[in-house]
């Protein structure tokens, strides 16, 4: 398994990210956001929480316009894998590879603690690890992880399985308590919490692990 | 040329920011402000002379990146 970990002036949890994937046995890469191309034979992109860019404009909107992005929005086109965590979320939705927005947490308050999430869905190689309606608890730490959707995207959504996790007590404003969203071919996951902060029992959990794990399981059967 | 963009939420998306903003004017006492929204001025300088393409421009300056039109709109008006 190749990981290419996405660094942008701001980012702040590549160094997590990589130590995630690393753990469960990744070749892992990082790269720079001024590159145009991702290493050779990269399996999965993980674009890592922060403040790219100062969340200048709007949270993610200058990152998804880096050389680099146009490189993972091919990456994604040629059915690759992408996980973007939390301002890695907010990329993601806003280079147009995930549906919807993040917007300002609805009590206007940055969120930092451990939550309690559901896994909504075991059918893809970010969950496949989990089952359906296991409850994990992983840590967020966001001002901008109000997600929204028109109501017909949520259908779709829904009738596509695509709600990967939702908030067992929604911290932020979510439309229906959402916390992370796959791509239509399920290859591209975009989650507000952190699961690279849940990996060591030193982190007070290690719900995270799973994802990293069945991630490895995916594509060294591939 | 100078041109202003506007961007503000869309009509029917939740501003939690000009939410608290309207609560903040309430407590300083000013009463009946029903609703405050809050949006984004950005001006620019562009080297185009002529209005109408400088408004083009602009306005897909807004599409790619000024603005997020999942949840925002946009307004541009070329000030000369």
């Amino acid at each position: 398994m190749r990981v290419a970990v996405i660094v942008f002036p701001g980012s702040n949890c590549d160094r997590d990210m990589a130590v995630a994937f690393e753990q469960a046995g990744a070749d892992v890469t990082m790269v720079w956001h001024k590159d145009d191309h991702l290493p050779e034979g990269t399996d999965i992109v993980g674009i890592p929480g922060g403040f790219s860019f100062g969340d200048y404009l709007r949270c993610g909107a200058i990152a998804a316009k880096s050389p680099i992005s146009r490189s993972i929005i091919a990456h994604a086109g040629r059915g690759g894998y992408v996980l973007g965590v939390c301002n890695g979320f907010q990329v993601l939705t806003e280079t147009g590879l995930l549906p919807g927005a993040l917007m300002r947490n609805a009590n206007l308050k940055f969120i930092c603690k451990p939550v309690d999430l559901i896994v909504e869905t075991a059918d893809s190689a970010f969950t496949s690890g989990y089952r359906a309606g296991q409850r994990i608890t992983v840590p967020v730490a966001h001002h901008d992880g109000n997600y929204q959707l028109d109501e017909a995207t949520l259908a779709q959504l829904e009738a596509e399985d695509r709600i990967a996790f939702r908030y067992a007590d929604n911290p932020n404003g979510s439309i229906a308590d959402i916390a992370g969203v796959l791509s239509a071919n399920r290859r591209v996951l975009g989650m507000m919490p952190h699961p690279e902060r849940a990996i060591d029992p030193a982190h007070g959990g290690t719900d995270g692990v799973a994802m990293f794990r069945s991630l490895a399981a995916t594509l060294v059967s591939a | 040329m100078k041109v202003r963009v506007d961007v503000m939420l869309k009509a029917g998306v939740l501003d939690p920011q000009g939410e608290a903003v309207r609560h903040a004017l309430g407590s300083l006492g000013f009463e009946g402000v029903e609703a405050v929204r809050q949006g984004k001025v950005i001006e620019l300088d562009l080297a185009e002379t002529d209005p109408a393409k400088a408004e083009a421009t602009a306005k897909e300056m807004c599409e790619k990146l000024l603005a997020n039109t999942v949840i925002e709109s946009y307004a541009v008006k070329v000030l000369g």
